[in-house]
């Protein structure tokens, strides 16, 4: 009976063999393409120093105008606009500055790419839609991996440092915007499309006349939603040396300095707040304009 | 574009919608009637045998109920629906065949669609909803502006031209609709129960509005709809669709005075008869009259505004004159008052006595011929 109660496996000397096997050519194709990976990140790399350079270099009073005034484009409203300002000058005084604007020029960087590869995708996936499935599952995985499962791979390949970091940050946050914008789209008005089709579009026309307006309330969400998941992932990207907040938090939790945690994640928050509400204000004006679209 | 060419052929139309509508096309063909493909292979039949043929510069209403196919058939001319089998000829070419291509260049310049629920783009203003036709057909923006505006005026929308969809009310927006259409400039109005959304009073209005800009434009328009009165006060032709087939298909007095079967009898039992039936479909025709002191009646009146003439004046009969004054037959308040019986059973009762007692009828004609005076000017 013991059969019952022990789960047949696999010969451990055989799962041993696959490991080893798997783990070693993950080493040669180091070894072996190690260098050119790295130079193909190179430019990445110079960019990213690049951004981090601009924000915390830059004269202070100057990046706190600079996010006013997105602020107010984005929005057009003085009290999103006080918010921000009050939350970075909170910032400041308690001493976080140089890490905030770090982990800001990170986040910034990983949102942005993640946009510009994101859309396009949740585009195809939604023309495309026999293969959603299979991408819906890839995000899936994206999403719920543990991300220092990947992140082995990437340090293995990378070394630690922004490019892996950003990497991560982005594996992590894409999801998001490709399913918001594969939903966006799938939700447009069928008689509208309809309309669109009686009057001769091309499916260039029907996607940027039509589609992407209308599913522009949704992306918008998939964009907050891509944000709040890099801001989430700083501290883990910490851990493979990614400089900012997250490090303060990694160095807090490795010393027991509880304040030190406290405040750092307080200005954690105060930043995903910011993002999240100008990216809500800018998404709800987008609303605004169609009205009850969705009545 | 000429428009004499805007006429509509449908030929032999056939759509079947499930998985593999080719496999039962032909069992449809030799009578495999809607239910049994339902029941048998879960293949539901949309249309069955369609033949029309539509006139360039008319109104062709389809009607039908919910379900009927009246919907799936308006948008087999534009190829928004795949047919299973059939051809549609407009301008001498079967749109079943075109490439994309061709479909849509057909669709940018010869059709224009208005729709149930408008279908407006909500994140555009009222003028460049009006103006995406055109927008979309490469025109350059000012000519655009140019065209939509004149037609906003048309529709009565001036003023309104910035704001956007949703602040309108519904009569508003179907006036928007309406005018997308229009500036398009296209010979074929595909019209998808337009109306049906919008409340009894402003539905009149648009109707009217759409015979006045019909008179002017001579464009060949399809208009469905499940209202009988909105199909017998707009069709010139009209053709009533049940269950994906044609069940009768003629002119409204057709269709009032001669309904196929019972179902058509149903539909039209409830309709203000003296509104929709014209006096040349009930009177006798002319033989050898002269007219005389009788009243004349303008051919085309309705039947409702011959009776009030003619209970005006204080004679049973009147003379149907054409637009020139030349007479055309006569009608009696007896032949009206029969024609607008709402019951079927009872008008070709009417009608049974008539014919069989055609001696009665004429000297009740002959009596109140004398009573007029008129007797011998009449026969």
């Amino acid at each position: 009976m013991d059969w019952l109660f022990k789960f047949p496996q696999l010969e451990p000397e055989f799962l041993l063999v696959i490991k080893r096997a798997i783990d070693g050519s993950l080493r040669n194709l180091t070894r072996v393409y190690g260098d050119s990976i790295e130079n193909f990140f190179y430019p990445l790399q110079r960019v990213l120093i690049f951004l981090e350079d601009v924000v915390s270099r830059a004269p202070w009073p100057l990046v706190v105008l600079a996010l006013a005034l997105i602020a107010w484009i984005a929005a057009r409203k003085w009290s999103v606009v006080a918010g921000v300002v009050g939350t970075l000058i909170a910032i400041g005084l308690l001493g976080l500055w140089q890490d905030a604007m770090k982990t800001i020029s990170l986040v910034f960087a990983a949102t942005v790419f993640s946009i510009a590869i994101g859309m396009p995708l949740g585009i195809l996936m939604n023309r495309f839609k026999h293969v959603g499935g299979v991408v819906q599952t890839v995000l899936d995985v994206m999403q719920t991996m543990p991300p220092f499962v990947y992140l082995i791979p990437v340090v293995m390949l990378l070394g630690i440092g922004r490019v892996p970091g950003f990497i991560a940050v982005v594996i992590y946050a894409i999801p998001p915007i490709i399913r918001l914008t594969d939903l966006g789209i799938r939700l447009v008005d069928k008689e509208v499309l309809e309309a669109a089709d009686a009057y001769g579009c091309s499916r260039g026309q029907k996607l940027w006349k039509v589609q992407l307006p209308l599913a522009m309330p949704t992306i918008m969400a998939g964009i907050n939603q891509t944000i709040m998941m890099a801001l989430g992932m700083v501290v883990i990207a910490s851990m493979i040396g990614v400089q900012g907040l997250g490090l303060n938090v990694l160095q807090a939790i490795a010393n027991q300095y509880f304040t030190q945690g406290i405040l750092n994640g307080f200005a954690i928050v105060g930043i995903a707040i910011i993002f999240d509400r100008i990216s809500q204000a800018y998404g709800h004006r987008l609303q605004r304009h169609q009205g009850a679209a969705h009545e | 574009m000429n428009r004499n060419d805007a006429s509509i052929e449908i030929r032999d139309l056939y759509k079947i919608f499930g998985r593999s509508p080719e496999r039962y096309i032909e069992s449809v063909r030799e009578g495999l009637s809607k239910a049994d493909l339902a029941r048998a292979n879960g293949h539901i039949l949309g249309l069955n045998n369609i033949n029309i043929s539509m006139s360039a510069g008319k109104i062709q209403v389809v009607m039908g109920l919910s379900g009927s196919g009246k919907s799936t058939l308006i948008r087999h001319i534009n190829r928004l629906i795949e047919p299973t089998s059939g051809s549609i000829i407009i301008d001498g070419r079967n749109i079943i065949e075109m490439s994309e291509l061709e479909l849509r260049e057909f669709r940018r310049n010869k059709t224009a669609m208005v729709f149930q629920r408008f279908g407006l783009l909500p994140h555009r203003t009222v003028i460049d909803n009006v103006t995406f036709g055109l927008e979309v057909r490469g025109v350059e923006a000012a000519k655009c502006r140019q065209i939509g505006m004149r037609w906003v005026d048309r529709v009565g929308l001036l003023g309104f031209e910035t704001r956007y969809p949703h602040e309108l009310s519904g009569g508003m927006q179907q006036r928007v609709g309406l005018a997308r259409a229009l500036s398009n400039d296209a010979s074929i109005l595909l019209m998808d129960e337009a109306y049906s959304a919008l409340d009894p009073l402003i539905r009149t209005d648009m109707q009217t509005m759409l015979l006045e800009l019909q008179s002017e434009l001579k464009k060949t328009i399809v208009f469905i709809t499940h209202d009988l009165d909105e199909a017998l006060r707009l069709g010139d032709r009209i053709v009533i669709l049940r269950d994906g087939s044609i069940v009768q298909q003629g002119d409204s007095q057709n269709i009032l005075l001669n309904p196929a079967d019972d179902y058509i009898a149903r539909f039209v039992k409830d309709v203000n008869r003296g509104r929709f039936i014209r006096v040349d479909a009930v009177m006798d025709p002319a033989t050898r009259f002269e007219s005389g002191s009788l009243p004349q009646l303008k051919s085309g009146s309705t039947l409702e505004v011959v009776a009030k003439a003619l209970t005006d004046s204080c004679y049973d009969m009147g003379v149907v004159t054409s637009e020139n004054g030349q007479p055309l037959g006569v009608v009696s308040l007896r032949q009206i008052t029969a024609a607008l019986s709402a019951s079927a059973e009872e008008r070709s009762a009417a009608e049974a006595r008539q014919r069989g007692d055609k001696r009665t009828t004429d000297r009740c004609r002959q009596s109140s011929s004398t009573a007029s005076g008129a007797m011998e000017k009449l026969l």
